[in-house]
């Protein structure tokens, strides 16, 4: 209507067409069981599917033959002792207002504390730290407060602790229940009997709780360190204990886990050596324990191939190395001329490779620490004194070069097979396991450079 | 290659568990007592046996055609060409899935199985022990190969391809009853026995009855490979000491260092 305003229509032939046509849209229009408003957010167009089925709408009053009036009339809880009668709408069908007790009644829970007698009190109950006045208030706030002990010590006359209130409550509840039960038997089932509260566990476990509430983030980085450490250490002595004595393992398990639930409590509570020294003990062991792992594993499989024993028993000598240093190892081997699986592995050839490897293993960490003291020394050196770096330096560099290759085929003279010029190509009897040659080539010459 | 032999060549010599029904008559009692030792596990000890498995190829030349270019044989044998039936119940052999029946199984000794095809394949072989032995079977994994290394060699018929591997079979705590069973048998390393310990005598298998289930006078075995744990044994040795005195060399440096730094920090105090 408005575009056609701005166009400039005119607007005497609208009207009249608006308002004929309008009458009859309007009716049109009209809508059945929805508002106009409504109707228009579908575009004005009735939709093609009904969206909801009209029969499935729940009806509101269940059937038409009852009569349903609502009236304000009185009430009574059963929950309250003084009788209060209070008003409320209540729903009464047919003329006959709904019976029984207000609804929200049951709710009305409360814990049963027990009351003692004068007497009972003299011959069972008496204790130097608390006064009769004082148990009996104790319990008289224990009704009134349901036992929620912390209220009660905030109302509590005479200050006294939370614990110390519950352990004379539960004391004085547990005297009296064995007191009046006829037999003992009978109150051996309640909970009271079979387990008493432990006032001084009760005050310990506070204590830990709030600490460790009190945490800090560093804290409890250290104590997730502690706790791996210590399950490492576990086990590490649960599998040294296995391949010992198989018959044992259920006391080893429990006596382990003492000793570990008390080397972390230790360095929960504050700092204590005790881990440290835990550490260089458990990796000494773990090398032995290992191999003898390795072994029972093998017992167990009762037959086995020779080949797979010396793969296992490698894994297991090499499981505390590095990567890097396993590839070493390999690499020293191949360039000692050893196959890195023997072709014939007998018990003895299987047994030489393994201290071999070993011998390795130690020769390459031996060479770690020389360098790492040559490291220190050099610049203990540097720092303290201005000698001119004569000698020393080259040599270092020649070393260092020398760590990762140590056994170049050409020092090698065994066997009379590897003999002389590095160029020479080499190739074995019968055997292709000999590195290439270019690349050792380039290393020797790379020392004399730096020379 | 024969391939259905019964168990003929292993009933004579086993004593022990197995001829039960044979001693019926005598007093129950002693007969299980008997078993019962002998089912024994002797304890810390292994016996070892070294076998060689692997794959002879010949080039079928003239009459080779697109899918049967070769004909291999695939075997289990003692490094001594011993018979292995001592040990060994059965052998199965899986083949490619190509094959029919891929599953081959092997009764009795000697443990081979001869086909005829085209392509190089993994066979897995799994060795079936003797009841006394253990129930567990073995796996050995072997890559058929049937075209020579160098491609510049060309395909001779009379010159097969061959593929050998060595490895040793290790029973630990085998059975006394086991144990007695194979004692005298030469393909098989026995163990140090205890001192004092003796076992049961068990009549000597005789040679000439039965099969005989050793590779000694095998067609192929022109072919095998010696092995020999001499040379293998002199490397190691030779680069252990090598090994050994690079290490102690180490040591002498580093003590020594460990020296001069101690002069050091003592003389700078």
């Amino acid at each position: 209507m408005d575009a056609k305003d701005i166009l400039g229509l005119p607007k005497n032939a609208l009207p009249i067409q608006e308002k004929k046509s309008k009458p009859p849209k309007e009716t049109q229009r009209k809508p059945d069981g929805i508002s106009r408003e409504v109707y228009a957010l579908t575009g004005g167009l009735a939709p093609l599917m009904p969206s909801v089925d009209v029969n499935q709408l729940k009806r509101k009053a269940q059937s038409e033959n009852e009569k349903i009036t609502w009236q304000w009339l009185p009430f009574t809880n059963s929950a309250r002792k003084d009788n209060l009668q209070l008003y409320h709408w209540v729903r009464v069908v047919n003329g006959v207002p709904p019976t029984g007790d207000y609804s929200f009644a049951k709710y009305n829970k409360s814990v049963d504390v027990i009351k003692y007698t004068d007497e009972e009190y003299e011959k069972y109950l008496v204790d130097p730290a608390w006064t009769k006045e004082e148990t009996d208030r104790l319990f008289d706030l224990c009704e009134r407060f349901d036992l929620r002990f912390t209220v009660i010590a905030d109302r509590f006359p005479s200050s006294k602790t939370v614990e110390e209130l519950k352990n004379r409550f539960y004391s004085v509840s547990r005297a009296i229940l064995i007191a009046r039960a006829p037999s003992p038997g009978d109150v051996i089932v309640h909970p009271l009997v079979k387990e008493p509260y432990n006032v001084s566990q009760e005050i310990e476990r506070k204590r830990a709780l709030s600490m460790v509430l009190s945490h800090t983030k560093q804290q409890e980085r250290r104590d997730v360190e502690v706790l791996a450490e210590a399950k490492r250490i576990s086990e590490a002595r649960k599998t040294a204990k296995a391949a010992e004595e198989p018959e044992l393992p259920v006391m080893a398990d429990s006596g382990h886990d003492v000793t570990d639930r008390a080397a972390v409590a230790a360095a929960a509570d504050s700092i204590s050596p005790t881990p440290s020294t835990q550490f260089p003990s458990a990796t000494t062991a773990n090398p032995v324990s290992e191999t003898a792992s390795v072994v029972a594993s093998l017992r167990m499989l009762q037959v086995y191939l020779r080949s797979y024993a010396l793969e296992q028993m490698v894994q297991a000598a090499s499981s505390s190395a590095g990567l890097r240093t396993i590839k070493r190892v390999e690499q020293t081997l191949q360039d000692l001329g050893v196959n890195l699986k023997p072709k014939v592995p007998t018990r003895a050839v299987c047994a030489e490779h393994l201290e071999l490897r070993k011998e390795i293993l130690t020769l390459l960490s031996l060479q770690k620490q020389l360098q790492y003291k040559e490291a220190e020394g050099s610049s203990y050196r540097d720092g303290s004194y201005a000698e001119t770096p004569g000698t020393p330096p080259p040599k270092r560099l020649q070393r260092a070069a020398d760590l990762d290759r140590t056994f170049t085929p050409d020092s090698l003279s065994f066997g009379g097979e590897r003999i002389g010029k590095r160029d020479q190509k080499r190739k074995g009897p019968g055997r292709s396991e000999a590195p290439s040659s270019p690349a050792q080539s380039k290393r020797p010459r790379k020392y004399k450079a730096s020379e | 290659m024969p391939q259905n032999q019964t168990h003929g060549a292993d009933q004579p010599d086993i004593a022990g568990p197995t001829p039960k029904s044979q001693r019926t008559k005598m007093v129950k009692s002693s007969d299980d007592n008997e078993n019962k030792i002998l089912a024994k596990k002797l304890k810390d000890s292994e016996i070892c046996v070294p076998i060689v498995y692997g794959n002879i190829a010949f080039w079928l030349g003239k009459k080779a055609s697109e899918y049967q270019s070769h004909k291999w044989t695939v075997y289990v044998r003692s490094s001594t060409n011993e018979d292995l039936g001592v040990l060994i119940k059965r052998a199965v052999f899986q083949l490619h899935s190509s094959f029919n029946n891929p599953m081959r199984v092997v009764e009795g000794p000697p443990f081979e199985l001869s086909e005829s095809g085209w392509g190089e394949f993994e066979i897995v072989i799994t060795l079936h022990f003797h009841g006394d032995v253990t129930e567990k079977p073995l796996h050995l994994y072997h890559r058929l190969k049937l075209y020579p290394e160098e491609e510049s060699g060309s395909l001779s018929m009379k010159k097969p391809v061959v593929v050998e591997s060595y490895d040793e079979i290790v029973l630990s705590e085998p059975s006394e009853g086991f144990l007695a069973r194979v004692q005298n048998h030469p393909a098989v390393i026995m163990p140090r026995l205890p001192s004092g310990f003796a076992l049961p005598p068990v009549p000597m298998e005789d040679i000439n009855s039965g099969k005989r289930g050793d590779t000694k006078n095998h067609p192929l075995s022109q072919w095998f490979t010696n092995f020999s744990e001499a040379d293998e044994l002199l490397k190691l040795a030779a680069a252990r000491q090598q090994v050994q005195a690079h290490i102690a060399r180490l040591r002498r440096q580093l003590s020594l260092l460990d020296g001069q730094q101690q002069l050091k920090s003592a003389s700078d105090m």
